[in-house]
């Protein structure tokens, strides 16, 4: 009766192995070991910390500079904004550090997928420039009040546990930010031939059939926002937070401009703005700042252009993941203080983004790259960017001027509304129109 | 060895009883029937068995990987979703939703606009060129290198493939060049980039290959002797083509119309990047509703996309009847 055959054996050994890997895989897995009492410093040779990030930040050469001074290993995914969300909210146990916007925060952090980042741990927390904590840049200046899902709204959490933001500091953060900016119409100086100083140009018959406009719903609704305001088609209560009638308002206008043929394409993708600027389909769009820089990098002239309205602004930060704990969670710590010690921030700022720690930002850049990038000064040198390509030529001027020039006009930010929804359903029709 | 409990070592005596029944049954079997037949059954039942365990590897990847997601797709449609998280539960909301809002009824019609154009265009280009391939090259070395020819559209990705696109279509492109040049225009043209022109131009494109393989296929298997026998008839060319050569092809027509529709129903990527992201179709309003995290009222558009194709495919079929040529 208890003959065993070859069959029975293999099928016998598989189960258990597969059994034995499943046990394994429960105790946790050399990237992910459960969380155990035992803390060797040595160990922090094996973790390898799991990015996600939009392509934005997720860049080789920071990978390797870090792996070079902390010793551990990282791991990055650059993915598009939404994918980036969609796996932040869905997929818990895909990574271990989130780098993202904080306007999707009121999407992450509902999902408890996020635990808050302990301040009192982070050695460079109080220079962080305060528009990401208080909110307050300078006395007068316009981000005091800007609206939208600014920074500082969704900083902070009341406790460990909470998944509701904070209104004031506390010692828990959602995100520890490292990079921001104040996004504005780009355009190309040798098409338009006028100088640009309104968000309203954008629906200037003037470039019918030329224009361009950004094809994500929380960032692409503020820049047509800016756009209806300026040209006093549209009064908002709160631009950051529209209600049904204003969002029925706007998609309204927006699908006039389409149907009218105002705007050439749309875009979604960095490279797609890029091409669709030095082409010269497009001469006015919504731009991101290292997509000015690109097309520059291939000689065509292209501006940044400071609006008489103020700028639209983002800020990115590092999470950290629910599953992080032990050694790993030492080791994305470890990543924060190195991230705000100023080389990542000198990095990203020679693209023309700004550091959250600008003193230690400054401590890596020369004199020359500071004068130009943050206090809007005529470059004394030639400027390079992060990967070898010259910028600006000796005697620029950066578009818009200094630091406190930009981002002190910081009038509104990529938002996330509570009828996100709606706005998702409404931005759908414009693109169906 | 009984350390299990009541229930447990009920199941295990009843095991025991269904075990000796069998065992007694089969000792009367061997009683009865000699060695020989018995040996001739038990082949016979290996025959009848092996098919099923042949096609057991194919069944569970088919429910695994086609029947299993659909379903979960189905399920998911009824779900409710909030701006960040769906929870199960049922509701007809999302349903609702599509077939009362004037956009999905829009997309749908500028979907079956795509879909009516492009599938006119790879027929009445991919047709000649699967009867040129098919009757007027004889050496068969010369059909796999135009084939391969025919495949040059697939050996580059669908970004770069656009990217090519502008410098030809463009406002500063190679055809308004040259429409300017010998002056049939005097400002450049606008929509042969990011319209509706573009992204038909592009799907067929990529897709007349899939009209044209099925075809050859039908007309390789058209005998000779027919078209010999008709002209011998009398019949004029047209007349071949229309009473022989046409009707014996219409099997491949089908399956490269299958192909063509269902490719194009679902298509987004095309649409997006040379529409430049302004014309829709179904398969773009999913990904976009996917984008933003809305999946039931995605996968309700899945679930009506996928019953709206299985329709056209059924109609097709219907008109048709592809088994001649399998």
């Amino acid at each position: 009766m208890a003959k065993i055959t070859r069959r029975q054996l293999l099928r016998t050994g598989l189960a258990a192995g597969a059994m034995v890997t499943a046990t394994q895989c429960a105790r946790g897995t050399p990237n992910n070991p459960a969380p155990g009492p035992t803390v060797n410093t040595n160990q922090i040779k094996d973790v390898t910390l799991r990015f996600i990030g939009t392509g934005v930040s997720q860049i080789n050469e920071i990978r390797q500079k870090a792996e070079e001074d902390l010793g551990f290993k990282l791991e990055m995914r650059a993915l598009s904004t939404e994918e980036n969300n969609q796996i932040a909210i869905t997929q818990p146990g895909q990574y271990d550090v989130f780098d993202g916007e904080y306007f999707s925060l009121p999407l992450v952090v509902p999902s408890g997928n996020l635990q808050p980042v302990d301040v009192t741990r982070i050695s460079a927390f109080d220079k962080i420039v305060p528009i990401f904590t208080t909110g307050e840049l300078y006395n007068g200046a316009k981000v005091n009040s800007s609206q939208g899902t600014a920074p500082h709204r969704v900083m902070f959490l009341p406790d460990q546990e909470s998944t509701e933001f904070a209104p004031e500091p506390t010692n828990w953060a959602t995100l520890i930010p490292f990079q921001y900016n104040a996004d504005t119409l780009g355009y190309r100086p040798d098409l338009v031939g006028r100088e640009i100083t309104s968000w309203g140009e954008l629906f200037n018959e003037e470039f019918r059939g030329k224009t361009s406009i950004l094809d994500i719903p929380s960032i692409g609704i503020m820049d047509a926002a800016m756009v209806v305001e300026a040209l006093g088609l549209m009064t908002f209560g709160d631009k950051g937070n529209m209600t049904r009638e204003e969002l029925d308002q706007i998609t309204q206008i927006l699908i006039e401009q389409k149907r009218a043929g105002q705007f050439r394409a749309f875009w979604k993708t960095f490279d797609e703005s890029v091409n669709l600027m030095s082409s010269g389909e497009v001469v006015l769009q919504s731009m991101w700042s290292p997509a000015v820089t690109a097309v520059k990098a291939q000689g065509i002239e292209c501006i940044y252009a400071p609006l008489k309205e103020g700028y639209r602004a983002w800020g990115g930060g590092i999470g950290l993941s629910k599953n992080l704990s032990g050694i790993e969670l030492d080791a994305a710590y470890e990543y924060i203080n190195w991230m705000l010690d100023g080389w990542v921030g000198a990095f990203l700022g020679r693209q023309g983004y700004y550091s959250a720690v600008p003193e230690n930002a400054k401590k890596f850049m020369s004199q020359a790259e500071w004068d130009f990038w943050y206090e809007g000064k005529a470059a004394a040198e030639d400027m390079i960017d992060p990967f070898g390509t010259k910028l600006e030529s000796a005697g620029a001027v950066r578009d818009g001027g200094s630091f406190d020039d930009r981002m002190g006009n910081v009038v509104v930010w990529n938002s996330t509304m509570d009828e996100q929804t709606y706005l998702v359903q409404k931005w759908n029709e414009f693109v169906a129109a | 060895m009984r350390y299990a409990t009541a229930s447990t070592s009920y199941d295990y005596l009843f095991h025991e009883a269904v075990f000796i029944d069998i065992a007694s049954h089969a000792w009367k079997r061997v009683q009865l029937k000699n060695i020989f037949i018995q040996k001739i059954f038990m082949f016979k039942s290996w025959k009848s068995v092996e098919p099923y365990l042949l096609v057991t590897p194919q069944t569970l990847v088919f429910l695994l990987f086609l029947v299993f997601p659909i379903a979960t797709i189905f399920i998911v449609s009824f779900w409710e979703f909030t701006g960040y998280s769906m929870t199960p539960g049922f509701t007809l909301d999302n349903y609702r939703n599509i077939f009362t809002s004037q956009v999905s009824l829009a997309t749908y019609l500028n979907t079956f606009k795509f879909v009516g154009l492009v599938w006119f265009f790879t027929l009445i280009i991919g047709f000649p060129v699967a009867y040129f391939l098919a009757f007027y090259i004889d050496s068969l070395r010369w059909q796999i290198i135009l084939f391969l020819v025919c495949t040059i559209p697939f050996w580059t990705s669908n970004i770069i493939r656009m990217i090519s696109w502008i410098p030809f279509l463009g406002r500063e492109g190679l055809l308004n060049k040259l429409l300017i040049g010998i002056g049939l225009t005097q400002q450049p043209i606008d929509i042969f980039l990011f319209s509706d022109f573009a992204v038909v131009l592009a799907m067929v494109h990529l897709y007349t290959l899939f009209m044209i393989v099925p075809i050859f296929n039908s007309l390789m298997r058209i005998d000779r002797n027919l078209i010999a026998a008709a002209e011998d008839a009398g019949a004029s060319g047209f007349q071949v083509f229309k009473e022989v050569i046409l009707p014996l092809s219409l099997p491949g027509i089908a399956i490269g119309s299958i192909f063509v529709v269902t490719l194009t129903m679902g298509e987004f990527v095309t649409v997006r990047l040379m529409s430049g992201g302004q014309a829709a179709s179904v398969g773009y309003l999913i990904r976009n509703q996917i984008g933003s995290l809305q999946y039931p009222l995605a996968a309700a558009n899945a679930v009506i996309l996928l019953i709206v194709t299985l329709a056209i495919i059924f109609g097709i079929l219907r008109t048709i009847d592809i088994r001649k040529e399998l």
